[in-house]
């Protein structure tokens, strides 16, 4: 730039120092416009903070909801799991069907080959393993107490396997005492809490391990007991009642619960209830001690159930495809057998989470929705109050685009900021709902669910924040400079 | 070259189906380092000149060149680019951000042109030092007088090295004797290679520029050049004719 001044100035230093020639032009800077945002919003501190409260609350709500359905999906799959889970399948006998009548005396019930044909002919399963029930609900005693249960099987030690039972003192009945047709079993904590009473009851865990146990008379050894199963809410039930107990103990009150009894039982604690109230005994033993003498009693041994396990639950139905073949070729065509196996459990469990979440989300992100209102309605404001200022940006050089991406980056930084809050608010909203209304199951926050609430919230902020940020960029920068 | 040419610009207006001739037919040619005021009263369509050779309007008609590059009917992100960088404003009520202070301020222009801080805050406290505010740098506009206000402003329209300033009753809302120091500033700065426009309604102020246009009603209805007269360089040939 020629000058004719001869004097040089402290222009004309700063001028030669300067060369714009290579500079970026008209170039967003987003770090300062997050900057900018960050400072306006921190000069309508009490303005932000009520807009911000919207998404907080939309936000801590999402995560809460899916927390409440998370934790009631978790209750409900260890129960499901507690029962074998998916990749079981119960071959139960059934009688023979009405238009199969005709041939019912040469069905021959369900037997040790059909499971031996299943294991050969279905490479899917896992583990086959037949079943044979005590049926009428048989009569346990011992220490002078009597219980019955319906859950009395002679089965093969493998079959510990398929319903997910775990031997935790003593051991499981092993091939000499199945071959021996020895008067062993094990049972489960349940039956060991009504013959020999409860850990609660005792103080000390009784293990009744040697002792004797009659089932409908017959004397047999307990050999061995499975672990105690129940739900993570179950647990955290039984361990306060403990500590609750040991508290009104060493006050030397009197306990004021009443009498001990049953109080039934729904859901999913049922399956666990039924899981310690099993009776475990050899196959050979149940078959040599109490079908074989019976009156009716077949030549071979009848199962009432082949339990089996299958390796992958995607294959499911050719595997039922499969055994259904092998059975009817075993059977000679005769149906007299059914399957059941968890999947209607199973759906239903997603149905719920499915629904549940679903209605919980509509919910929540009407919430996140009505903040984002909010935010939208605080940016017209906002702009609206600033329209000199738009003037001045623009003509200092701020493009539309410049002044596009400030307001927008204030109603996301507005949405962020809310969103950040909102997940650490969520914990609290938990603990509040689960205090306010305690469910069967502790709420559960994911990261799926803080990140999907979080990534809502950015998306609300930057939805909002579009129809002011368009609207301010497109205003006219000689009337917006006018502008009183 | 002339760095910035008008050629037969006109501006209309439609205002309740009435068609306004803010400008009709204007040619004008400014040249770097001239100091030139455009007067006219209210109306007289100065302002609607103005915005137009600020690249804050376009005209309906005619073209305007700047450095000999035709801009004619750029789009408005072109147009905030040459605001950007090649005009500084400085304005009546001096159009300071308040919410920013004085450095803040006179770096806006250079966050527009995409500059680092580092360089945007060498290049502030340069400007405002030059102006003389270097003790204030952390005042908010509110706490200024008028005639520092306006120093700051004039700090803001300097900052990106801009060709041309283009001044809007710069003087209107300072006394007398700021006034003075505001328009030695402006006649300094023209001194050194920019271009100064003023535009005003009052006589007095225009009278300290060489050059002064006349406008009333649209058009150029007087063209004074002192140059002309033997007080700078005459040059005939650079100045159009008075219409």
């Amino acid at each position: 730039m020629k000058t004719e001044s001869p004097q040089t100035s402290a222009v004309e230093s700063l001028l030669s120092e300067l060369d714009l020639t290579d500079l970026p032009v008209g170039g967003t800077n987003l770090i300062n416009a997050v900057a900018v945002g960050l400072k306006e919003i921190w000069a309508h501190k009490f303005r932000s903070a009520l807009t911000m409260l919207g998404i907080v609350l939309g936000v801590s709500s999402l995560i809460a909801m899916s927390a409440m359905v998370k934790g009631m999906e978790i209750g409900q799959k260890e129960a499901l799991l507690a029962s074998g889970g998916l990749r079981k399948v119960r071959l139960e006998a059934q009688s023979v069907p009405v238009q199969q009548r005709h041939l019912r005396d040469f069905a021959r019930g369900m037997t040790l080959s059909d499971a031996t044909a299943i294991e050969a002919g279905v490479p899917d399963a896992e583990i086959v393993a037949p079943e044979m029930r005590l049926e009428d609900n048989p009569t346990l005693a011992a220490n002078g107490k009597l219980f019955r249960t319906y859950m009395t099987l002679g089965v093969y030690p493998k079959q510990a396997a398929v319903s997910e039972h775990v031997v935790q003192h003593g051991r499981i009945f092993n091939d000499i005492d199945a071959d021996e047709a020895r008067a062993v079993c094990v049972i489960g904590t349940g039956i060991r809490d009504e013959l020999f009473g409860r850990p609660e009851e005792t103080g000390t865990e009784v293990i009744p391990i040697g002792k004797t146990m009659t089932i409908n008379g017959q004397p047999f050894t307990i050999i061995g007991m499975f672990q105690l199963y129940e739900g993570e809410q179950d647990r955290k039930a039984r361990l306060a009642a403990a500590a609750a107990k040991a508290a009104v103990l060493a006050s030397g009150k009197k306990e004021t619960t009443g009498p001990q009894r049953g109080r039934g039982r729904g859901g999913g604690s049922y399956a666990f209830w039924i899981k310690n109230n099993t009776v475990y005994m050899p196959l050979n033993t149940m078959w040599q001690r109490f079908q074989s003498s019976r009156s009716n009693a077949p030549a071979e041994p009848r199962l009432s159930t082949i339990e089996i396990k299958l390796h992958d639950f995607d294959r499911l139905n050719q595997s039922l495809v499969k055994i259904r073949n092998i059975m009817l070729v075993n059977h000679r065509g005769i149906e007299d057998f059914s399957f059941r196996t968890l999947e209607d459990w199973g759906e239903d469990i997603d149905r719920f989470v499915r629904n549940a979440r679903l209605s919980g989300s509509l919910i929540a992100g009407i919430s996140l929705f009505v903040g984002g209102i909010g935010i939208m309605n605080i940016m017209l404001a906002s702009i609206s109050e600033r329209i000199r200022e738009i003037g001045i940006r623009k003509a200092v050089g701020a493009g539309d685009l410049d002044i596009f991406t400030q307001i927008l980056v204030e109603s996301t930084v507005i949405a962020l900021v809310g969103g950040l809050v909102g997940l650490l608010a969520s914990r609290f909203v938990v603990k509040a709902i689960a205090w306010v209304a305690p469910t069967g199951n502790d709420p559960v926050i994911t990261w799926t669910a803080m990140g999907v609430a979080f990534a809502f919230a950015a998306g609300v902020g930057v939805l909002a924040g579009l129809f002011p940020a368009f609207k301010a960029a497109r205003m006219n920068v000689i009337q917006a400079l006018r502008y009183d | 070259m002339a760095l910035l040419e008008l050629r037969g610009v006109s501006k209309l207006y439609q205002l309740g189906g009435e068609e306004i001739r803010a400008l009709d037919d204007i040619s004008l040619e400014l040249n770097e380092g001239e100091f030139v005021s455009i007067i006219g009263p209210s109306g007289s369509g100065k302002t609607t000149l103005m915005h137009i050779l600020g690249f804050l309007d376009s005209p309906t008609r005619g073209s305007v060149s700047l450095e000999g590059m035709e801009i004619g009917k750029a789009s408005s992100r072109e147009l905030a680019r040459i605001r950007n960088r090649s005009i500084g404003f400085v304005f009546q009520s001096f159009n300071l951000l308040p919410k920013l202070n004085v450095v803040q301020n006179v770096e806006l222009p250079m966050i527009y042109a995409g500059l680092g801080s580092r360089v945007r805050r060498e290049r502030a406290l340069k400007a405002l030092e030059m102006v003389d505010l270097g003790n204030r740098l952390k005042n908010r506009p509110s706490q200024l007088s008028g005639g520092q206000q306006q120093r700051v402003a004039i700090a803001r329209a300097l900052v990106n090295n801009p060709r041309i300033i283009l001044a809007d009753e710069p003087t209107g809302n300072l006394d007398t004797h700021t006034g003075e120091l505001i328009l030695a500033l402006f006649r300094r700065l023209a001194a050194e290679g920019r271009t100064v426009i003023l535009v005003t309604h009052n006589p007095e102020i225009a009278a300290v520029t060489p050059r002064r246009i006349e406008i009333r009603n649209g058009k150029i209805v007087d063209h004074v050049d002192a140059r002309l007269a033997g007080l700078h360089r005459p040059n005939p040939e650079q100045v159009p004719s008075a219409t």
